[in-house]
């Protein structure tokens, strides 16, 4: 291993400008005579738009324009989609509704927005906006899926009865039906995964700048996937071709899912450039992003796991209602079935799985993918099921769970997914050991001379990532293919610059992408720039979620490295005049097999491009090649993390006070950053079994409105961790990657409410366990006592 | 936010002139609260009175006879890093160090703490907690008759408070149980005990703000120490319910956090100092 | 408009800004230090911290007029003479930084934690004063390790 390449920690290449104040986020970005929008937002979740009078607005100082959805109607500016066709049981297709930019008749969410206010400065574009003089007929609104479809239910949108988007299912109801009648034990759980707010704590943001010329537009946003985002603007919502559209994603502060969708803002803001001829910028208050970027999970689950007399799972069922909220976003319908189902087996050889899912429309911002999307829903699912399962037959969890262990690979589920890989017994011993359990009695006897409860929880889960085989996302209804591609360009002085389609918001790809051609190629890792985020310079690319990057973009350099270093051998046979098939390369070396004659890598990018030692007829001049990686399968990154947690029965609150992680993510190309990638899922986790809480009223107002009242993790909020990994090689792609991005905020929230139920003694714990709930939840019962 | 016009006094008895003339004047002490509050539209002073050209006049910790007299615009930084405080009355140290964040303690100021009066603010606790005297431009309150309710004071509109006398307590302890997302106190509790005074003061509680618990307070008169306490509670009504915790959550911690309070004013009196 | 005038990163400079403008709205806009972030609008994530007259502050919760005449200190004038910082160089070998967003607040409060508190600081402590800092990225394992690191190289 070379300091810089595979399974080093190298320091980031990225880190310099951020740790000296020099990154460019979006809002960093100023472009001439630009202007400021402001969106004057619904405060009803759910009410007619009766008319809107902006005609005081227009007189305020500053004002540019005041525009409304009726304008973008006029301007025939297309809806947002959502690009995953999902079909009902019953053969129906899921039932989209329209998704204008700027509401437009009726507002369906608070947030919603009704009006654009442009003026010189932000200040002046909101003093305006609140003179833009909204006639609202207040209707009766419903945020809570579980209420949705109820008789009488507010209907939001008139092409979806009972607000149902869809009711899917995956798996033979029968077979698992057959399977629980001969069952030894079941073991039931009502779960509500609680719905979550992103925050990244760099807020969406756009510019858009009109090109009057060349009739060109360019944005400057967000984004974790900008091709993808020009894309759906220019073919669905048809602002422009998309060879009039550039989009660049430069420095984006953290996506975490919420930064891949395509927003009404950034369409807006495109318009709005047109058709007032200047720059328009928007940043999101944090506020603003509370109402308006896509939430995530938001799930209602009745789950009944199946046991037969030797404690093996014979089936599971799952009925699961997932709000979308009062759109569909770009992504939302896959979450909740197709990122969701498939993993339902867990690491388990389970025989029948049958899963349902109704995906409803509520009076609350559009949900969508959130760190781990639909994984971690199922995660918490059976490994809530699991443990809990462990408990009422007296069996220790650790061992119903390596009784029921997939052992053999490959390994076809019921609910699709072929695991290709995988020791999951490795990494709960590991995990156990680290986690010092045959120390954990002693720690919760001295937690109990103290008043304090003591629990240990497990969580041995499995995700699906590297999205995925194009032809098999398309079959289950994607509209795009999940490929990556990568441009390798070689400079005649042999330095390199890598295109990919891949984009980085805090991962890290700088550097180990770099790591990837310094080892390949043998040059020092100072010579390489990784190039993403930009229409214009990147051909195409999928962008950045699903912990894709490593396992289909890295493999799509890999691909484009092959074709490098193909022509470069040509060029050095010439060189050193042998036949190209005796050309070697090594450490950044050509060579003569069985000869001392030798070209330096440099010379031979040099020879590339001044072309004096081969006709045109013989080579074409260059040193530049593209490829593009379409994955063969999912992979399936997997491990165990350990929670043991202490809480305080007089006032409720749960400390987590050891954290361990060990996972198998195949080969590691940076331990360093795939360490800080884990205790950040880790984080997000435990925030959303401990801290993150949105809440709705009644009338669909959000009360969880600001950090004033959703609870973020803090520094002293949790522990440091534990973290390790254990090896099996990913089969399906050269570099062995399995993908680590979303391993903690998978694991987590299963493994912190087992472990406070293992303390409290009652499975009746909602998340999040917050001091209160978990105060009110002891109110009822008395705690397991310490073992002697 | 919206515009204002701003103004900078440089003397006490401008500053109070201002504010009687001015149209929707506010003072901007340590701007903690109130620019916040601005930066989201829920308040819109036409005039903004700061008061930072004056702070030197108005700050300052000093110990006179049997108490701690500190400035309006002291820091929160200031009292928590004092020494004065620390060796006279911890308690009043601690709280103050627990309030926001170092940041924020750079800038709020005792003064504009006090006369804000946030339901779930910590020095409001202090200051009933001990007894102190809040001294104005135009007189001054005993802690007991200047609390009002939520946000509401015993000041006038043209009334600045200048600065606040801790008589010093024998014991005197403070125990904050966090709010998870504001980091508020969802219940905090101040007890102290200078002679036979015993004082136990909550905020973040009372659906009207920071109160005092006669039934504690005559408890511990026997003996100051959390066994006094033992199987006291409050009741439920009165306290605040919210997504945060329940009322009778709340009339629980108040229980939890008093006997706490006077566990630590115990370990303070001991010498023992903070955690 | 107004004229606000202050000594930023050791330069004497005078900018544009009504009553209303933030000091991190001056620094941003009327400076281009763009280095100082804003996160939230609650004066809760800590993005945004500078230091004026030395000591550390949200500058989303100061009127750019409060620092009339003082002395501001941001991220981008931490590094001397084309020379990281201690703490800067800390972030950078701990990984304590991911999307980068929220670093210029860490470390400006980092190097505050070290003025008040002393080189020698153990987790405790640092968790404790980072409570008025977000970040969503790191889960603050690395961010703790950098700052104990950095405040150790600053002795």
């Amino acid at each position: 291993m070379s300091a810089t390449g595979i399974g080093a920690a190298v320091r980031r290449k990225e880190d310099f400008r951020f740790i000296t104040g020099k990154g460019q986020y979006t809002d960093d970005i100023s472009r001439p005579g630009q202007t400021y929008i402001h969106f004057v937002r619904s405060p009803h979740a759910h009410a007619k738009i009766k008319s809107i009078d902006g005609t005081e607005t227009k007189t305020m100082p500053g004002v540019v324009a005041v525009l409304t959805g009726a304008d973008l109607a006029n301007d025939k500016i297309g809806n947002l989609i959502c690009g995953w066709a999902i079909t009902s049981k019953d053969g129906s297709p899921m039932k989209m509704s329209a998704h204008p930019a700027i509401a437009n008749g009726k507002a369906n969410h608070v947030g919603d927005a009704v009006a654009v206010v442009i003026a010189e400065t932000l200040g002046q574009a909101k003093d305006a906006g609140e003179k833009v003089k909204v006639d609202y007929e207040v209707l009766p609104a419903v945020a809570d899926p579980a209420k949705a479809q109820a008789a009488g239910a507010p209907q939001i949108h008139d092409v979806a009865p009972n607000n149902t988007i869809y009711q899917w299912h995956l798996g033979d109801q029968k077979a698992v039906e057959a399977a629980f009648k001969s069952a030894n034990h079941v073991t039931k759980l009502d779960i509500i995964n609680n719905r979550l707010v992103p925050n990244a704590i760099e807020p969406r943001a756009a510019i858009a700048d009109y090109d009057a010329g060349n009739d060109a537009l360019t944005l400057w946003n967000t984004s974790q996937n900008p091709h993808v985002a020009r894309l759906v603007i220019a073919a669905f919502v048809g602002m422009a071709p998309e060879h009039k559209l550039r989009v660049i994603a430069p420095d984006v502060g953290g996506g975490f899912g919420s930064k891949i969708f395509i927003y009404p803002e950034e369409v807006v803001c495109l318009w709005a450039a047109r058709k007032v001829g200047r720059p328009v910028k928007w940043v999101s208050d944090r506020s603003e992003a509370f109402v308006t970027d896509a939430h995530g999970r938001d799930h209602v689950t009745h789950a009944e796991m199946a046991f037969d007399h030797e404690g093996k799972i014979t089936a599971l069922r799952a009925k699961t209602i997932a709000n979308l909220g009062a759109y569909m976003s770009t992504f939302s319908s896959s979450v909740p079935t197709y990122l969701y189902a498939t993993l339902l087996s867990g690491q388990y050889s389970i025989p029948q799985i049958y899963c349902e899912v109704d995906a409803v429309y509520t009076n609350t911002v559009p949900v969508d993918a959130y760190r781990g999307a639909g994984r971690p829903e199922a995660t918490f699912v059976v490994e809530r099921l699991v443990e809990v399962g462990a408990r009422e037959m007296g069996v220790d969890p650790a061992d119903l769970r390596r009784r029921n262990f997939i052992k053999s690979f490959p390994h076809q589920t019921p609910v699709i997914m072929a695991y290709d890989a995988g020791d999951y017994n490795a990494s709960l011993k590991k995990a156990m050991e680290l986690a010092d359990m045959k120390g954990f009695g002693k720690r919760k006897r001295d937690s109990a001379r103290n008043g304090k409860l003591r629990g240990i929880g497990y969580s041995t889960y499995i995700e699906a990532c590297g999205i995925a085989p194009s032809q098999a996302v398309g079959s289950l209804g994607a509209g795009v293919g999940l490929w990556e591609s990568a441009e390798v360009r070689v400079n005649p002085t042999g330095s390199v610059e890598v295109l990919t389609g891949s984009h980085s918001h805090g991962q890290g790809h700088e550097t180990t992408f770099a790591q990837l051609v310094s080892e390949r190629l043998g040059i020092p890792i100072e010579t390489i720039s990784i190039v993403h985020g930009d229409t214009d310079k990147v051909q195409f690319g999928m962008g950045t979620y699903g912990s894709r990057s490593g396992a289909v973009g890295m493999t799509a350099i890999v691909k484009a490295l092959d074709k490098v270093e193909a022509k470069a051998k040509k060029v050095a046979a010439f060189m050193l005049e042998a036949a190209e098939g005796d050309i070697e390369f090594k450490d950044g070396k050509f060579t003569v097999a069985g000869t001392d004659k030798a070209a330096a890598w440099g010379d031979v990018a040099l020879n590339a491009y001044i072309a004096h030692k081969f006709t045109g007829a013989e080579l074409e001049p260059g040193l530049k090649e593209g490829a593009f990686y379409d994955p063969t399968n999912f992979t399936f990154p997997a491990g165990c993390h350990i929670c043991e947690v202490e809480i305080d029965p007089e006032t409720g609150n749960t400390d987590v006070v050891a954290w361990t992680a060990v996972d198998d993510f195949g080969v590691v190309i940076n331990p360093m950053i795939v360490e800080g990638q884990v205790h950040g899922g880790i984080a997000q986790g435990v925030g959303q079994a401990l801290y993150e809480g949105t809440v709705y009223d009644k009338e669909g107002q959000l009360v969880t409105g600001s950090y004033m009242d959703y609870a973020m993790p803090r520094a002293d909020y949790l522990p440091s961790f534990k973290v390790d990994t254990t090896e099996t090689k990913c089969p399906s792609n050269p570099l062995g990657i399995k993908g680590c991005g979303e391993a903690g905020a998978i694991a987590a929230p299963a493994a912190v409410i087992n472990a406070i139920t293992d303390a409290l003694g009652t499975e009746e714990i909602a998340m999040p366990a917050s001091p209160a709930t978990v105060w009110a939840a002891l109110q009822k019962v008395q705690p397991r006592q310490a073992a002697e | 936010m919206y515009n204002f016009a701003f103004h900078r006094p440089t003397g006490l008895r401008q500053a109070s002139n201002m504010l009687g003339k001015l149209e929707e004047a506010k003072i901007l002490a340590g701007g903690q609260t109130l620019i916040p509050t601005m930066k989201l539209r829920l308040a819109s002073p036409g005039n903004v009175v700061d008061l930072n050209a004056i702070a030197d006049e108005l700050s300052g910790i000093e110990l006179k006879g049997r108490s701690i007299v500190i400035g309006a615009m002291t820091r929160h930084a200031d009292v928590a890093n004092s020494d004065v405080v620390k060796q006279h009355l911890p308690a009043l140290a601690y709280l103050a160090g627990l309030v926001g964040d170092p940041a924020v303690r750079h800038r709020g100021t005792i003064g504009g703490s006090l006369a804000n009066n946030d339901p779930n603010a910590d020095y409001p606790a202090a200051a009933l907690g001990l007894g102190a005297t809040i001294h104005t431009t135009k007189g001054k309150y005993e802690a007991d008759n200047f609390f009002k309710g939520l946000f509401e004071t015993a000041l006038g509109a043209d009334e600045i408070i200048t600065k606040v006398s801790f008589p010093l307590a024998k014991k005197a302890g403070y125990e904050k149980f966090r709010n998870q997302a504001s980091r508020f106190a969802l219940v905090g509790v101040f007890v102290s005990k200078r002679g036979s005074e015993i004082r136990v003061a909550v905020t973040g509680a009372g659906s009207n703000g920071v109160f005092r618990v006669a039934s504690f307070e005559e408890a511990l008169k026997k003996r100051f120490a959390p066994k006094s306490l033992e199987g006291l509670t409050i009741p439920a009504t009165g306290m605040n319910s919210d997504i945060h915790g329940s009322a009778e959550y709340r009339a629980h911690l108040v229980g939890v956090m008093a006997r706490r309070a006077v566990t630590r004013a115990n370990e303070f009196a001991a010498g023992e100092g903070e955690d | 408009m107004p004229k606000v005038s202050m000594t930023v990163n050791g330069n004497a400079v005078t900018a544009d800004a009504d009553a209303r403008t933030l000091l991190v709205q001056y620094l941003r806009e009327g400076l281009r230090l763009t280095g100082t972030h804003v996160g939230c609008d609650t004066s809760q994530c800590g993005a945004c911290v500078v230091h004026v007259d030395g000591k550390a502050v949200k500058a989303c919760t100061m009127f750019a007029w409060e620092a009339e005449g003082k002395t501001v200190l941001t991220i981008e004038g931490l590094a001397q003479n084309g020379k990281l910082h201690p703490m800067q160089e800390a972030f950078r070998e701990n990984h304590g930084l991911q999307c980068g967003f929220c670093t210029p607040g860490m470390i400006m409060t980092a190097v505050d934690m070290v003025n008040r508190k002393g080189h020698d600081l153990d987790d405790p402590t640092i968790r404790h004063e980072l409570e008025g800092n977000i970040c969503r990225c790191t889960g603050y394992h690395n961010i703790v390790k950098s700052i104990a690191a950095g405040a150790k190289a600053m002795a």
